[in-house]
């Protein structure tokens, strides 16, 4: 690791998380110092592209409710277009958030803290751009109330044995209790903002969210166990999200749909492409704000590693369908993966596979993973691999299913394509105003991890006289050791 | 007045907070320190402020585990038998429609949903339970007067001391032998809700 990291903490004796020994307060005044200054003029061109984008949706939608479905190309054979493709697309990108702040927490890998704060905000605005999509895809979304267990004038109720229902629970309070994550890990954070405002409107507007939060002990016995607790149900949570999303697929008798397989191997291609997306945020995150030194080569050399593993996964995944239409001895599941692969829609295929499964393969040689342009380019490709599986899944089970007479060749129209890119202008725009007034990286926990913050214990002449409130073997105030990192 | 949630013993103390001793320090061993220390005189109500949790303060402090747990606990089962409860109605009451032949109560099929909402509701009682039991939001506390606090979230820790506790007598000189750097004594102001140290 000599090429990564020059800097060993005295503390754990593993490598430096943070570059430079910043100290507590270098580490406040990097995080804040970008949402306290004017931006530079580069935030307001992204901005800038962002809104345009944005506004891109908003016409592709009212021209959507104004005229119909019919502007897209959706239509039989292929009833779920490009709106299905980006809602599941989004959705698989928003689960890295949580994987960086629950499932590596919960293993203590505690160099996700520099990044945690920045995929959870990426994962909630990924879930308001994939919500868009099943919202308006029906072109009715003043109807979208059936959706949900209310009492209405039908007296109608939903049909909750439907993996859809499933689905619009699963998501919305995804979404929610990712919201409910990313804010108790902010609350430490807002109190800073608060405590260094100049100016009135900055210290109420970061006062009222910061709860008059005042750093008490007695505060953070309670958020530290709230917040282990938030991880340990995100990480089943994060996990049935996307297993709940295969089941729409999984569920019906579509060949090429109807596979066993599909929760895990979703669930890999979405941690898969929300690291891609977080890679590609924090390249330019980094630089932009001078975050070089929290967000250093290390970290990305370990997203690196993360993408290899599930995109191998999610390269297996691809071999084990293949193997099963074989030797399912189902017809239609055979000719459904052979299509895949050699019909009307192989250059997709191929595009997926080689962006998906022979791309990250480069991040074998540490070399990729410590290069910000391979990375960066890496993740771009992933990110165009993922769309694309999700693009053939959908379009090339169901363009060609049973029955040749109903057969079919579905191509997007403008209106397809001007939703999606529209869909980035939502994404980007929340994630230029987020990096504009709010804290990035979280200051405390940073702070935390520094080797500096550790207590070393009292000194000897302050032994306790008298039995601690839990006195347990080893663990007293003399001796407090530091915790050895699970890698 | 007791509060429906508050013990007797914290009832029974002094409603009014006298003025705050806020004694400042640099590193998280001189505040170890001084906790040790200043549990030890026996006072009760006493803080300690830092930007990011330390960890051996909380026994240092003598603290109980926290009941967050109870909370997620109790609101997860909760969120479960609510979700399991709603398909039940909505399936077998409220709308029976016969679906591929199953009963009416195809309980399997309810499962996701039933699990999604027991993590909506543990979720919800981890939150609420950390607000509860920290009793925030207030953002208005005595502390809030000390210039020199506002440090307190980038990179300075506090042990704060009210002296209207009668065991908080010895409280200054004791933080200034542990190393304090600086030590205020803070202006009484209106005084605050009760049970709300």
């Amino acid at each position: 690791m000599t090429q990564v990291v020059a800097e060993i903490d005295p503390v754990v004796g593993r490598p430096a998380l943070v570059e430079g020994r910043p100290g507590f307060h270098g580490i406040t005044e990097a995080v804040a110092r970008p949402v306290e200054w004017k931006p530079p003029l580069g935030w307001y061109i992204v901005l800038a592209v962002s809104l345009s984008m944005l506004g891109l949706f908003g016409v592709s939608i009212a021209w959507l409710l104004w005229e119909g479905v019919g502007i897209w190309g959706n239509n039989q054979p292929v009833g779920w277009g490009w709106p299905i493709v980006n809602f599941v697309f989004w959705v698989g990108i928003g689960h890295a958030g949580t994987l960086i702040s629950a499932v590596l927490f919960l293993f203590r890998q505690r160099w996700r803290t520099s990044i945690n704060r920045a995929a959870e905000a990426m994962t909630l605005f990924a879930v308001a751009c994939a919500l868009t999509f099943p919202g308006i895809h029906t072109g009715r979304p003043w109807l979208d109330y059936w959706m949900m267990p209310v009492p209405n004038q039908m007296a109608m109720w939903p049909q909750f044995r439907s993996p859809l229902m499933w689905d619009v629970f699963a998501v919305s309070i995804y979404g929610l209790v990712s919201l409910l994550f990313w804010y108790v890990g902010l609350i430490p954070d807002l109190a800073t903002m608060r405590d260094r405002a100049t100016t009135r409107v900055r210290q109420v507007a970061y006062g009222i969210f910061a709860l008059g939060w005042r750093g008490s002990m007695r505060h953070w016995l309670h958020y530290e166990k709230a917040y282990l607790l938030l991880a340990g149900l995100a990480t089943p949570l994060v996990l049935s999200v996307h297993s709940v999303v295969s089941f729409d697929f999984a569920v019906s008798q579509i060949p090429g749909w109807h596979t066993t397989i599909f929760p895990p191997y979703f669930v890999a291609g979405a941690i898969f492409s929300g690291m891609a997306m977080v890679i590609t945020l924090m390249v330019i995150g980094r630089v932009a704000f001078g975050l070089k030194h929290l967000i250093t080569l290390l970290h990305f050399d370990r997203m690196a590693k993360l993408i290899l593993l599930t995109g191998t996964l999610v390269g297996y995944a691809y071999g084990v369908e293949f193997f099963v239409a074989w030797y399912s001895g189902n017809p239609f599941e055979r000719y459904a993966f052979l299509n895949r692969a050699f019909g009307p829609y192989a250059w997709a295929y191929w595009i997926m596979v080689s962006c998906n499964v022979l791309s990250p393969q480069v991040f074998w040689f540490q070399r990729a993973r410590t290069s910000i342009p391979v990375l960066f380019v890496v993740s771009i490709l992933v990110n165009i691999g993922m769309w694309f599986e999700r693009f053939v899944i959908v379009v090339t089970s169901l363009h060609r299913d049973f029955l040749p007479s109903s057969w079919g060749y579905f191509r997007p129209t403008f209106w397809d394509i001007a939703t999606f890119l529209g869909s980035f202008g939502l994404f980007f725009t929340l994630f230029t105003l987020f990096v504009r007034f709010l804290p990035m990286v979280s200051m405390s926990e940073l702070k935390g991890v520094l080797p500096e913050a550790h207590a070393h214990g009292l000194p000897p002449d302050a032994t306790p006289d008298k039995p601690l409130h839990e006195p347990a073997v080893g663990t007293g105030l003399a001796s407090h050791p530091p915790q050895p990192e699970v890698s | 007045m007791r509060l429906p949630w508050q013990s007797k013993a914290a009832a029974a103390r002094p409603a009014a907070e006298g003025p705050w001793l806020l004694a400042e320090f640099t590193t998280p061993d001189a505040v170890l320190a001084a906790a040790d220390a200043v549990r030890r005189t026996g006072t009760t109500r006493w803080d300690v402020h830092s930007p990011f949790p330390v960890h051996g303060l909380e026994r240092a402090m003598g603290l109980k585990a926290s009941l967050v747990p109870w909370f997620v606990l109790i609101l997860g089962l909760a969120g479960a038998a609510a979700g399991m409860g709603l398909q039940w109605w909505a399936s077998t009451i409220a709308y029976p429609l016969v679906v591929s032949g199953k009963p009416m109560f195809s309980w399997p099929a309810f499962v996701p949903i039933m699990f999604e909402c027991g993590v909506l509701g543990g979720a919800l009682g981890a939150v609420g339970g950390l607000l509860f039991e920290a009793r925030l939001p207030r953002h208005h506390h005595p502390l809030f007067a000390s210039k020199r606090f506002e440090r307190m979230s980038d990179d300075r820790f506090f042990v704060s001391v009210d002296t209207a506790d009668p065991n908080a007598g010895e409280a200054e000189g004791l933080l200034r032998r542990a190393g304090a750097v600086h030590v205020e004594r803070l202006a009484t102001e209106a005084p605050a809700p009760e049970g709300r140290a």
